[in-house]
């Protein structure tokens, strides 16, 4: 019981979700809101901390709740619990960082329907203590969050030839200045999200075989 | 107590509905004038970008206080109504209608150059509203300045509109040609011709965008078209 | 009517679910094995976004917009419980599968066999939050645009699943790279898949 805060059991807690047991690509959980802001890194890059601090709180409330739940009424608790903390993270936005907000839109909303989170609820949190629960939060959002970033990464570098809205492509370089260089449209258009994320899954599974299906 | 029987989880359910009611509530009542405020320095950075006057979130109410003499709302036919409030007008509401009722808002500028006519503008893109003020100069012909933005057009592509090189394009431009009918700006593709002082170049890969701003600034200029010419003479 | 046919064909094609936005991609994995459940599941997509998207339509615009509630008293101008929507949503949706299920179960066995495992799945497919998210975002005019935006996001679910299924029970007899077998092959056929509809784009009626 007197595990302490970070025993190996507890660390692998957090970096489980980052590699083998992703929740991406690994678990297949939880695509459905995110890859629609990876066009560029800044909104992935708030979509991933929106993530992150619902699941981690979500976990924690839930774990400490675990014992006080009616079993008839368990769904529509976690979803409750979700719904307003997403509420709480929309309305932050909105009074903060109304320019991201805006990015956002509607895809903040639909944190409450991201399957990670139900799915850690059900299979973590309800039936562990909340350290735990809080640290499975954080690695499997950081988990998801990762892959969100690197196709921001990858979508803002080959579409817009920015970097967080920087522009990393010498302006000389380009063909309407007489050099070479033309930015691709193509990886601004939805699609290229979900082809990113197959090639990432590609070269995962190529190094680690052990996840390949049949 | 027992975890599953009916009276438990009646009280469970109540109790939270209750605390999770009062904690939402006290929230978005707390930050409710935070959040007013970002939108109405959001739009008055706009209104004070049309006429290439560059804001931070910290100075737009001050700087707007101090350049923005005049606000008032005229109809189609280009006379002032009273008694409205031109900073608070809802256009999509007022596109809604039919032009005669239109509630038309006009913000008057002076700047170094003289007095300027801004004009807020909203129409339709690609994949929804896009919207955006024009500033005209005293002549009632010349562009002064454009800022347009977008709720979601694509990036890189249609949402190019709301980048400064796009909008700078228009300045200088003129509404009216030499007969004086309205004929606005339009966005050439490349290799189109267009005459010169009426036109843009578009935006690559951006025509449905594009296509929409053309009909924007066209439509919303003809509702104004009393105005101007009132003006003009 | 116009209007009407625009925002169908819009909605099935141009602004896809799967291809645009990506919401319900979970269960669009997970349930894409076969064409005939796939099938199943596309149905009953159809069915609850196109009940439930006009149920949020009213309850948006008679209770939660600013000065929505002005029906019961004129005090109430300037009441805004637009915080509570994602809420009200979710409720909404969670417990409208439940009336549907029990509906179809009484009054239609046949569906019910067919549909009967899915309906409960519904209730977390991001489409059908995303579909009154975007309901609320677009502002319809009268509830017969919000319905008509509700049934075609669902056809163009529909068609995805279908689609991306047919595609799945080829493509085991082909000979895919190992670390792609399963889920990889099946994102990067995805956005093919998508990249021919993004060819929809700027369709106007």
């Amino acid at each position: 019981m007197s595990d302490p805060l970070f025993s190996n059991k507890n660390l692998k807690l957090l970096t489980e979700p980052l590699g083998k047991s992703n929740p991406i690509t690994v678990q297949v959980l939880g695509i459905c809101s995110a890859l629609a802001v990876t066009a560029q890194l800044k909104p992935a890059l708030v979509m991933t901390l929106s993530v992150i601090a619902v699941l981690a709180l979500s976990n924690v409330i839930i774990s400490l709740l675990r014992n006080t739940i009616p079993n008839r009424i368990r769904i529509i608790v976690q979803l409750v619990i979700i719904a307003s903390l997403v509420i709480l993270v929309d309305q932050i936005l909105k009074a903060f960082v109304y320019d991201v907000s805006k990015q956002l839109s509607v895809f903040v909303g639909l944190i409450i329907t991201n399957c990670i989170i139900m799915g850690r609820l059900e299979a973590f949190a309800l039936g562990n203590r909340p350290w735990q629960s809080f640290l499975d939060g954080v690695g499997n959002a950081a988990g998801y969050g990762w892959i969100l970033i690197v196709v921001g990464f990858v979508r803002e570098l080959f579409g817009s030839g920015s970097i967080y809205g920087y522009r990393v492509i010498p302006d000389s370089w380009y063909m309407t200045n007489g050099g070479f260089y033309e930015n691709n449209g193509m990886m601004i258009l939805p699609p290229m999200a979900l082809i990113t994320v197959g090639i990432i899954i590609w070269i995962q599974r190529s190094r680690n075989r052990e996840l390949i299906e049949n | 107590m027992d975890r599953n029987g009916n009276i438990y989880t009646f009280i469970y359910a109540a109790i939270m509905v209750i605390l999770v009611a009062a904690i939402l509530a006290s929230v978005a009542m707390a930050l409710k004038p935070l959040q007013t405020k970002n939108i109405e320095i959001e739009k008055k950075q706009d209104i004070l970008a049309s006429v290439n006057i560059e804001s931070t979130a910290t100075d737009a109410a001050n700087l707007y206080e101090e350049k923005i003499r005049k606000q008032y709302v005229v109809n189609s036919k280009g006379e002032i109504i009273e008694g409205v409030d031109a900073f608070n007008i809802d256009l999509k509401k007022e596109r809604a209608k039919p032009q005669e009722g239109q509630l038309l808002p006009v913000f008057e500028c002076e700047t170094e150059t003289g007095l300027k006519y801004i004009l807020p503008l909203r129409g339709a893109g690609l994949w929804g509203p896009i919207w955006g003020y024009i500033s005209i100069d005293s002549d009632m012909n010349t562009i002064y300045g454009a800022t347009f933005d977008h709720q979601g057009e694509t990036p890189g592509l249609g949402a190019e509109i709301s980048t400064k090189s796009f909008q700078n394009a228009f300045k200088g431009k003129k509404l009216f040609d030499q007969s004086g009918g309205l004929i606005s700006v339009t966005i050439k593709k490349s290799g189109q011709s267009a005459p010169e002082e009426h036109s843009v170049d578009g935006i690559s890969g951006g025509t449905i965008t594009s296509k929409g701003l053309e009909k924007m600034l066209l439509d919303d200029l003809n509702s104004y078209r009393e105005f101007l010419i009132s003006k003009k003479s | 009517m116009e209007n009407l046919i625009n925002i169908f064909i819009k909605s099935i094609f141009i602004e896809n679910m799967v291809f645009a936005y990506f919401l319900g991609m979970c269960s669009y994995l997970a349930v894409s094995k076969t064409v005939k459940t796939a099938t199943g599941l596309g149905i009953a997509v159809i069915f609850v976004l196109g009940i439930t998207v006009p149920v949020d339509y009213l309850l948006e615009n008679y209770v939660l917009k600013e000065g929505a509630l002005i029906w019961l008293s004129p005090s109430y101008e300037k009441v805004d419980l637009s915080f509570l929507s994602f809420i009200m949503f979710i409720a909404v949706i969670a417990s409208m599968v439940q009336l549907v299920e029990m509906v179809v179960e009484k009054f239609a066995p046949v569906l019910y066999t067919q549909l009967g495992i899915f309906l409960p799945l519904i209730a977390v497919n991001c489409a059908i939050l995303g579909g009154s998210l975007f309901m609320q975002q677009k502002a319809f005019l009268n509830i017969g645009e919000a319905t008509v935006y509700g049934l075609g996001s669902g056809i163009g679910w529909f068609l995805a699943i279908i689609g991306i299924a047919a595609i799945r029970e080829k493509i085991k007899y082909s000979n895919v790279p190992a670390p792609l077998r399963g889920l990889g092959i099946t994102f990067i056929i995805t956005g093919l898949m998508g990249l021919a509809f993004m060819g929809f784009m700027g369709i106007k009626l």
